[in-house]
């Protein structure tokens, strides 16, 4: 493809300026920051992947309660474990200061997707409370009060009253929300 | 293809219910947004793209490349549509019937070949898909299997090319320029290190004095260049010697120097001239024989519309950054949904220090708590009696902030009377020290008094009542200013007026940084060592950059007396972003309270514009154009007020050349009537109005649209229920049915889980139908709103 581990190609790295948000000096640091998570076999790989475990170490991603989800979204491979090189310039470009509201508000409701089937059910939600409220018992809301936050929150965004919330009733909450998309970014 | 009717459909199914090789499973409902076809199991993109299937994100985007194509909005006009027309047809207006993965993406490919190219690229980058996908679509090979477009080819008019082409190559350049500053990458790590470990709320007081900087570097280039330097070139002897003290009064060597206004010569400055430009000729208009001979540069003219043309820019900046942040943060919909913002949207992904998220999980939990606690609760419960007692600590908040503030504002009055009197030179030091100290105590006073609010409110009061206090000093020091001194007498009231600016500007820095010690690092201290609490002070976002406002404001006021405040302003700025930077990484803990970074954003850059710089602009056009400049300084010594230059210039241009009356006549009706600013600002008033009207219908529209999806649902339950019981009359054969319970089961584990589940009562459901025990036996459908109705 061109890439080896070492040098990225110039029409390559025009390629990808084209087809994602980032700029030339992001996707450099992209690629340098990209190499070192490799292992020093995988390096020699046409289209190395970086193991998840590998991914999870980085600062940006350590402490995110979201990182092993954010994982398995922009994973291409079959078995949803690892990124390539694409797939971690797809990751920082959704995640990139001039990204679109509607790819932010589209990659958001697949991270929250925890069972992956296109819809934030109940369980979705309580594992997404769950997540936001942290690990420590302290802080994790009550049974009663997680019934109850949810039953709110889809009688407030569920539109079509089918019990669970799609991608457009979600884009519709999210735009309602100004700080979402300063608040949904990730820098290198 | 979607159905419109639904007897139509009901008959579809019962005839497709008599053919023999029927195969599929009428339990398990599909979706709008997935194909239909008999194919849709053996679909391989379904595995991988669980989230939105590869399909509709391809038609989805096949119909805006067409809609881009066809130039028209995005959005299909409402009044074109007849009214009955459900929701979900709306946006598939133009959607033809694919059947086949392929023939999508090959349509969608030959779109975007005939996309221009930055089109393309914009189309590219907004679709959500992997980079191999985008890639395919972007290099794809055009297969004679092309649909022709359903529109001609039309060659757009010459004059729609022209502006096309100029409109690309500005945005062209300004991207550059924009890109150019990105990379400049001033402070970038610093700020993505607060970033990271306070959130968005502390991150925008360092963006906002990032933005505030580049304004007084824009300011400061200006008159350097054209004010500063020529003069420079040209000195006149100094008088006083240099001693260090000058940097703190502002007086003594710089009181003869290029910071002030009293140094620029009226005169036009030239060289090559007769008398050797060493002794310029008094009253400069006469000089005009001698500066046609060589390089003349007019300072009175350049001084004038110098000051003139910076804060005209500075004014359009500012009104379009603040749109633009009024246009990002304001929504058409005022309806609140809390939780559900507060559960998608109030995780910041930016933070990434341990211990910050742990403090921010801890934070969202309350929050949700008592988000929840207040929408179950019923706010009419709330006794008469308790909304009395806040009634009250709020008016008596406000007393005592107001009655503060007149006093302070008093207190200056006749303190600055009192120095016009003795005219000291020395202790006008005491005036600034006095009001600063006024101000920090009443403030003090008006924050004690308002702790028993807990709520958001209290950020705007503060606000409010701060800026009040700011705002009356001020106009105080204005009316002292422009009124007394500058019909005293005083030799060079400009300088004079020039230097008090400047001893402001420099007290307000160093306030700011015994606030900073005070407040914050001594504070630190006093709580882990004495008080034993790891407990530390909570930067306050909110004054603080209402002092940088407050900065800002005496810079644009100083603009005009003394030419190099903005330099000043730059290297206080500077100095201020690594203090803060380097006090709230120290001292500082991350906010308890939510903070709308963005509505803030879009309230501070308001005041920026709206008190503070128009303030200090009516302030500048006021002494411009009606107070007297002193007679023995400046470069408008001689006349009668400073727009005289104008008028005078374009007077002689007139004189010189009389095809320009048509200037002299425009001048005179443009610049000095009036009337011109009262019939733009009406006309302003009526574009406001306008769009509050249209934004008043689209929330009823919106209103309206969110009635009928919610009608839709209920029709797709009623014509499943009719659907089920057409079915279950057919059923009659064993065979029959355990070989649609294979298939439902097999269906089902494909997908995941079925679309919805049955009522158990009725026991001839239960062996023929996908049943997975719902109690509730609710309908669970998935409803695919088209994205971009709204």
């Amino acid at each position: 493809m061109g890439a080896t581990a070492s040098h990225l190609g110039k029409d390559l790295l025009s390629e990808y300026q084209e087809l994602t948000f980032l700029t030339k000096q992001e996707i450099l640091l992209a690629h340098k920051r990209f190499t070192e998570l490799l292992s020093r076999e995988d390096k020699n790989l046409p289209d190395p992947r970086a193991p998840t475990e590998a991914i999870l170490t980085l600062p940006e991603l350590k402490s995110n309660p979201f990182r092993e989800r954010i994982v398995r979204v922009f994973s291409t491979s079959e078995s949803r474990d690892g990124l390539t090189f694409e797939d971690f310039l797809d990751l920082l470009s959704a995640f990139s200061d001039s990204a679109t509201l509607e790819i932010k508000s589209h990659y958001a409701f697949r991270i929250f997707d925890f069972d992956d089937d296109g819809t934030l059910d109940e369980n979705d939600l309580e594992k997404l409370v769950n997540c936001l409220t942290g690990e420590t018992d302290e802080t994790r809301l009550t049974p009663d009060e997680m019934k109850q936050l949810i039953s709110n929150i889809l009688e407030e965004s569920d539109i079509d009253k089918d019990g669970t919330v799609n991608l457009s009733e979600f884009q519709h909450v999210i735009s309602r929300s100004p700080d979402f998309v300063s608040s949904f970014k990730i820098v290198l | 293809g979607v159905h419109d009717s639904f007897s139509r459909l009901i008959a579809e199914q019962t005839q497709d219910e008599r053919d023999p090789g029927y195969e599929r499973d009428p339990g398990c409902e599909r979706d709008p947004g997935y194909e239909r076809d008999p194919g849709y199991e053996r679909d391989p993109g379904h595995e991988r793209d669980p989230g939105r299937n590869r399909g509709a994100i391809l038609s989805q985007y096949y119909n805006r490349t067409l809609q881009l194509r066809m130039r028209r909005q995005s959005r299909p006009s409402l009044r074109d549509l007849p009214h009955s027309s459900r929701p979900s047809l709306r946006g598939y207006r133009v959607e033809s019937d694919f059947s086949e993965t392929d023939i999508r993406r090959q349509a969608l490919v030959s779109n975007l070949q005939k996309l221009s190219v930055s089109d393309r690229v914009r189309m590219l980058r907004a679709m959500p898909l992997s980079m191999a996908d985008k890639r395919q679509l972007r290099w794809a090979p055009l297969s004679s299997l092309l649909l022709s477009s359903p529109l001609g080819h039309q060659t757009p008019h010459i004059v729609v090319l022209c502006l096309i082409s100029l409109s690309l190559s500005l945005s062209l350049s300004l991207s550059l320029w924009f890109s150019f500053l990105h990379s400049l990458q001033l402070w970038q790590l610093a700020l993505k290190r607060v970033g990271g470990r306070f959130g968005t709320g502390v991150l925008s007081y360092f963006l906002f004095l990032k933005t505030l900087l580049f304004f007084n570097l824009f300011l400061f280039l200006v008159t350097g260049l054209f004010l500063v330097l020529p003069q420079a070139v040209h000195p006149p002897p100094a008088v006083h010697p240099f001693s260090g003290l000058e940097l703190l009064t502002g007086g003594g060597y710089f009181s003869d120097s290029v910071l002030y206004y009293g140094y620029y010569s009226d005169t036009t400055l030239n060289r090559d001239c007769d008398n050797n430009g060493s002794a310029p000729s008094p009253g400069g208009w006469r000089g005009l024989d001698c500066a046609r001979q060589g390089l003349s540069y007019s300072m009175p003219l350049a001084y004038f519309f110098t000051i003139g043309t910076a804060f005209f820019i500075t004014c359009i900046i500012l009104v379009f950054s603040m749109s633009r942040s009024f246009g990002q943060s304001f929504r058409v919909e005022q309806s609140p949904s809390l939780l559900a913002m507060k559960a998608f949207c109030s995780w910041d992904f930016k933070v990434v220090k341990t211990s910050s998220v742990a403090l921010m999980s801890e934070n969202i939990g309350t929050q949700l708590r008592e988000l929840l606690a207040d929408v179950t609760r019923n706010h009419a419960n709330q006794t008469a009696g308790q909304r009395l007692w806040r009634l009250l600590v709020h008016g008596l908040a406000w007393t005592i902030c107001s009655g503060s503030t007149v006093a302070c504002a008093l207190a200056v009055h006749y303190l600055a009377q009192h120095m016009h009197a003795v005219r000291h030179t020395h202790t006008h030091t005491d005036t600034d020290t006095h009001a600063r100290a006024r101000t920090k105590s009443s403030l003090n006073v008006s924050a004690a008094s308002c702790g028993l609010d807990a709520d958001d409110r209290l950020c705007c009061c503060v606000v409010c009542r701060n800026l009040m206090l700011k705002v009356s000093l001020l106009s105080v020091l204005c009316f002292h200013w422009l009124g007394r001194e500058a019909t005293s007498g005083l030799q060079c009231w400009e300088s004079f007026v020039g230097q008090e600016l400047y001893r402001f500007l420099l007290m307000d820095f160093i306030f700011t940084l015994l606030d900073t010690l005070l407040g914050e690092f001594l504070w630190r201290l006093f709580s882990e060592k004495v008080l034993k609490k790891s407990r530390r002070p909570v930067f306050d976002i909110a004054r603080n950059v209402l002092e940088l406002i407050y900065g800002q404001t005496l810079a644009w006021l100083g603009v005009l007396f003394t030419p190099l405040l903005p330099g000043v302003q730059i290297i206080k700025l500077l100095l201020l972003f690594y203090i803060k930077m380097s006090s709230v990484m120290l001292n500082c803990q991350a906010p308890r309270k939510p903070y709308r970074a963005s509505k803030m954003t879009t309230v501070f850059i308001t005041l920026l514009c709206f008190p503070s710089f128009l303030g200090a602009s009516v302030c500048v056009t006021y002494t411009m154009w009606s107070i007297a400049p002193s007679r023995a300084c400046g470069p408008f010594r001689g006349l009668s007020t400073m727009m005289q230059a104008g008028r005078l210039w374009v007077e002689q241009l007139r004189d010189a050349n009389p095809h320009l009356t048509w200037l002299a006549t425009a001048h005179s009706y443009l610049v000095e009537n009036p009337l011109f600013l009262f019939v733009a600002a009406g006309v302003f008033m009526i574009i406001i109005y306008f769009n509050s009207q249209v934004v008043g219908g689209q929330r009823k529209v919106i209103a309206l649209l969110q009635e009928q999806i919610k009608n839709e649902g209920e029709d797709k339950k009623f014509l499943i229920r009719q659907l089920q019981t057409t079915h279950a009359k057919k059923r009659d054969t064993p065979a029959r049915r355990s070989q649609q319970v294979r298939h439902c089961d097999d269906a089902v584990t494909r997908r995941g889980k079925a679309s919805f589940s049955l009522p158990d009562s009725d026991p001839r459901y239960s062996s023929t139908f996908c049943n997975r025990g719902n109690a509730t036996g609710r309908f669970r459908l998935s409803i695919q709103s088209p994205a971009g109705i709204w």
